[in-house]
């Protein structure tokens, strides 16, 4: 991808974002006055715990058989396919369910639901797994030995190993191997204020809008509004981890 | 014993007289193509504390998301560009690359490009072994 | 029972140059298989995303606790006062630190990054129970060696007994630290248990005694001393006592999980599934590790030595199976993330049954490797120390000795 390609689909990417976002903002919460798109931090200040960054999945309108949230975390993170499902990491996935009691079937994406006390964290031995003030769990891949305690520990297998010598990575997510990984909730562009991680962004694109990222503490954020509105439902929420991302429709 | 001895030393004068010829004259960091017309510190700062700079950054982007270009590995990539023959920015694993010029002088071993890019953005990294 | 003396291995035989020989050949190889493993990456391995922790750690861990089980003998003589265990102090210290090193090096060179073994050394996470093994460990290392230090030094020998104590409490914690590291894994049905610690412990007693009976019986016969039979009767009982203890612990964890509804699953799949895991349950580690044992040790059997050397080998192999059932078995069973859902597919393996593994040649290797290292240690340190009693023969060993009865 020349840098000329990438500007040109950032752009759209934005204004296509700018759209989806305010329609979102005045279906989802008509008369509340909603200030917009994340703003964008100063590059030298640091994250605070005034935001908590996170993820509203509705699995009613996640669509089975699309992909598109796997596609763009892959395409956006560099992550390629290399020697197949087993050992290639994976930050996030499509599963189908099926209700034991019903038997209504339901799909969602499944990824690191950036909990507020994530084992992983509490794990690992160098503190290469950690929790970001801003509620973002991340691997300091400076410090990762590779050792996979947080992969035992992870209660939904949200984390990967690199299992060989990576050479196709973009420049913004470097990542190699022996160490660990998960999604970062697209990390750059959240500090950049460039909108929603890719998976979301996607999620939009097909018109599925099954996604929502945005700050748990705004209470006038689109995803808070929703937190308040709905019922919504924690993954293994008899573990008390307080995730970050939640979800609707199961 | 003494055929030994003769067979150690010609290959220690060997090995002495091949990575002299490698390493000397002392290589100079080549900077025919950098970009800007100074560095982030004065030449004889950024020399002998630029570690310090970039591991600290590392730590600041890391853990507390601050993303400042100054002492970024990744602004440091954009700025110094070596080109190759083909006229392409090298990528690490050529020794004319601006960070392994003393850095092999040095003996400095460092993993960074294992994941980091080696040449200004954006594009897949090349990265190998 | 008259004095000890204490002499070392005759180290300029044919036959010592030869097992070191082969022992460092081995470990060559080994160091081969790790150099391929970690030049291509963890794909050349069985391990992937679902079985992150394969057989190396099946060995890393097994030699580990069997280390602190080595140390039982010398806390028997000197924690416990038993007379008869005192002249075998010294060796049994010994194997505690040559098993150790050969499970920390199996452990270590398993990791992705093992070049950052600095810094694992130096950023510390204190919640994390690995990081408090890394403490504990080195800390293992330097109080057993202060503790053979004192038994050696006649000017230290009034302190042994302190050195003794300390390390005995220390090896219940290291063991406690390495069975806190299932024990605490909240997300995962197998590993969520407090018993996991006691457990450890008792493994590490029995595992212990049978290596160290194994290395006993082995060093004795190879440098031609005497080992009398009132010592390895005592030592095959309070194996069998090890055993029967472990087996407990085993029965408790079951039978806990069986009561708790939410955990039938994880027990159904182990105790009756279709995996290669069943049958390393029943056959493995409940028929060879722990029933024939305790026949061959509680029954005539038991007077032959070579019968108790088999039921040793036994112990060994049966705690094999089970710490390959604990770790690759209790990742084996998928994680229930969504309890009231069956998983129709997911390209992550959710809807799988349960997840294979077949390890690779290189990790059976670096297993291997990780053992004659702790064998290597060991007749190294016998070598050149004076490690063995010059004879173990009953009537200086056996404080009861009668001329004519035994044991
Ligand atoms: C704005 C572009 C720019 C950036 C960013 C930059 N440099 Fe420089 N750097 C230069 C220029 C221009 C020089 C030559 C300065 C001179 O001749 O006085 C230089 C000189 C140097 C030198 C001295 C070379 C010699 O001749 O000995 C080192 C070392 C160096 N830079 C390292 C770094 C590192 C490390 C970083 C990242 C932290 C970095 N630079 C970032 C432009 C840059
Ligand atoms: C295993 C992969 C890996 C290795 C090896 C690695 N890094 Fe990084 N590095 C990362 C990741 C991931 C980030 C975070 C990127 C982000 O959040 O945007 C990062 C970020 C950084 C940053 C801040 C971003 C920037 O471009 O300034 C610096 C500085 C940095 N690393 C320096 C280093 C140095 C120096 C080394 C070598 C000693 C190194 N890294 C080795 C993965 C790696
Ligand atoms: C002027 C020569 C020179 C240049 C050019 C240079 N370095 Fe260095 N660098 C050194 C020396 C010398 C050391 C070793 C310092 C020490 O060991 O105390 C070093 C050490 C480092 C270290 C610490 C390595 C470690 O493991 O401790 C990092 C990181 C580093 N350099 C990054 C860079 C990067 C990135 C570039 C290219 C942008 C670069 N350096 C260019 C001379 C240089």
């Amino acid at each position: 991808m020349s840098s000329k390609e990438s500007n040109e689909t950032n752009k759209s990417r934005r204004q296509f974002l700018g759209a989806a976002a305010a329609t979102a903002t005045m279906t989802v919460a008509p008369g509340v006055t909603v200030i917009g798109l994340a703003q964008a931090k100063p590059v030298d200040q640091a994250v605070s715990s005034k935001n908590r960054w996170g993820l509203l999945i509705d699995s009613n309108k996640c669509a089975s058989g699309c992909d598109a949230c796997v596609t763009a975390c892959n395409t956006e993170n560099g992550i390629e396919e290399i020697h197949g499902p087993e050992t290639d990491p994976q930050w996030i996935r499509k599963v189908t369910l099926k209700h034991k009691a019903s038997g209504r079937e339901t799909s969602l994406p499944l990824m690191c639901q950036h909990c507020e006390h994530p084992p992983c964290v509490d794990v690992c031995p160098t503190g290469a797994s950690f929790r970001r003030e801003d509620g973002i769990v991340l691997v300091d891949r400076h410090t990762c030995i590779g050792c996979r305690y947080c992969m035992m520990a992870c209660p939904y297998k949200a984390r990967s190993f690199v299992h060989e010598t990576l050479t196709q990575q973009v420049e913004y997510m470097p990542r190699g191997k022996g160490c660990v990984e998960s999604c970062t909730l697209c990390v750059h562009r959240v500090d950049a204020g460039s909108g929603d991680p890719a998976c979301v962004e996607a999620c939009n694109k097909e018109n599925h809008n099954a996604m929502m990222f945005g700050d748990l503490n705004d209470k006038y954020s689109d995803i808070n509004q929703e937190l308040r509105a709905y019922k919504t439902r924690e993954l293994r929420a008899d573990l008390n981890l307080n995730t970050g991302v939640r979800y609707r429709g199961i | 014993m003494n055929k030994l001895l003769v067979i150690l030393a010609s290959m220690a004068v060997l090995l002495i007289g091949s990575t002299a010829s490698a390493g000397s004259p002392k290589p100079l960091p080549n900077l025919d193509n950098v970009q800007g017309d100074k560095c982030v510190a004065p030449k004889e700062v950024i020399r002998v504390e630029h570690m310090e700079y970039i591991m600290h950054q590392r730590d600041e982007t890391m853990h507390r998301g601050i993303r400042t270009s100054k002492h970024s590995l990744k602004g440091c990539i954009n700025c110094h560009i070596v080109k190759g023959d083909d006229g392409k920015p090298v990528n690490f694993m050529d020794d004319r690359h601006f960070c392994n010029s003393c850095h092999e002088y040095a003996a400095v071993q460092m993993d960074c490009f294992q994941c980091h890019a080696s040449t200004p953005t954006p594009g897949p990294v090349a990265a190998g072994k | 029972m008259s004095k000890v003396n204490y002499t070392s291995l005759e180290a300029n035989s044919k036959g010592f140059y030869g097992l070191m020989g082969v022992l460092a050949a081995v470990i060559l190889v080994a160091l081969g298989a790790v150099y391929y493993m970690e030049h291509n990456g963890h794909w050349v391995t069985g391990m992937n995303n679902q079985i992150v922790w394969g057989l190396p750690h099946v060995f890393a861990i097994f030699l580990i606790v069997a280390a602190s089980g080595a140390l039982n003998v010398a806390s028997i003589g000197t924690v416990f006062g038993k007379a008869i265990y005192k002249p075998l102090g010294r060796l049994s210290s010994l194997l505690a630190l040559a098993l150790l090193t050969g499970g920390l090096l199996v452990l270590v060179l398993d990791l992705g990054r093992p070049d950052r073994l600095i810094v694992a050394m130096t950023y510390y996470n204190f919640k994390s129970i690995f990081a408090w093994n890394i403490f504990l460990y080195t800390g293992f290392f330097g109080i057993v060696a202060v503790y053979i230090w004192f038994m050696m030094e006649r000017k230290m020998n009034k302190y042994y007994k302190v050195a003794g104590y300390a390390a005995f409490v220390w090896r219940l914690i290291l063991t406690t630290g390495t069975g806190s590291i299932f024990g605490f894994l909240v997300a995962r049905s197998a590993y969520d248990a407090a018993i996991m610690a006691p457990l450890f412990i008792a493994l590490s007693f029995s595992l212990g005694m049978a290596c160290f009976i194994l290395f006993l019986m082995a060093t004795y016969k190879w440098s031609e001393k005497e080992l009398g039979d009132a010592i390895l009767r005592r030592l095959k009982n309070v194996l069998g006592i090890f055993v029967a203890a472990a087996f407990y612990f085993v029965l408790a964890y079951h039978l806990t999980n069986l009561y708790a509804t939410e955990h039938h699953g994880f027990e159904a799949f182990l105790l009756t599934g279709p995996s290669g895991h069943t049958p390393l349950f029943w056959v493995g580690q409940i028929l060879i590790g722990t029933v024939a044992p305790l026949l061959i040790f509680y029954t005539k059997m038991g007077e032959s030595r070579s019968a108790i050397a088999v039921g040793s080998a036994l112990v060994i192999i049966g705690g094999f199976a089970q710490f390959t059932t604990i770790i690759i078995g209790g990742q084996a069973y998928p994680m229930p993330i969504f309890p009231d859902y069956e998983v129709i597919s997911s390209s992550f393996g959710d809807a799988a049954k349960y997840y294979a593994y077949t390890p690779s040649l290189p990790e059976i290797v670096l297993g291997i490797g990780g053992v004659a290292i702790a064998i290597l240690i060991f007749v190294f340190g016998c070598a050149v120390l004076r490690f063995l009693p010059d004879s173990l023969a009953d009537k200086v060993a056996d404080p009861h000795y009668k001329a004519e009865s035994s044991a």
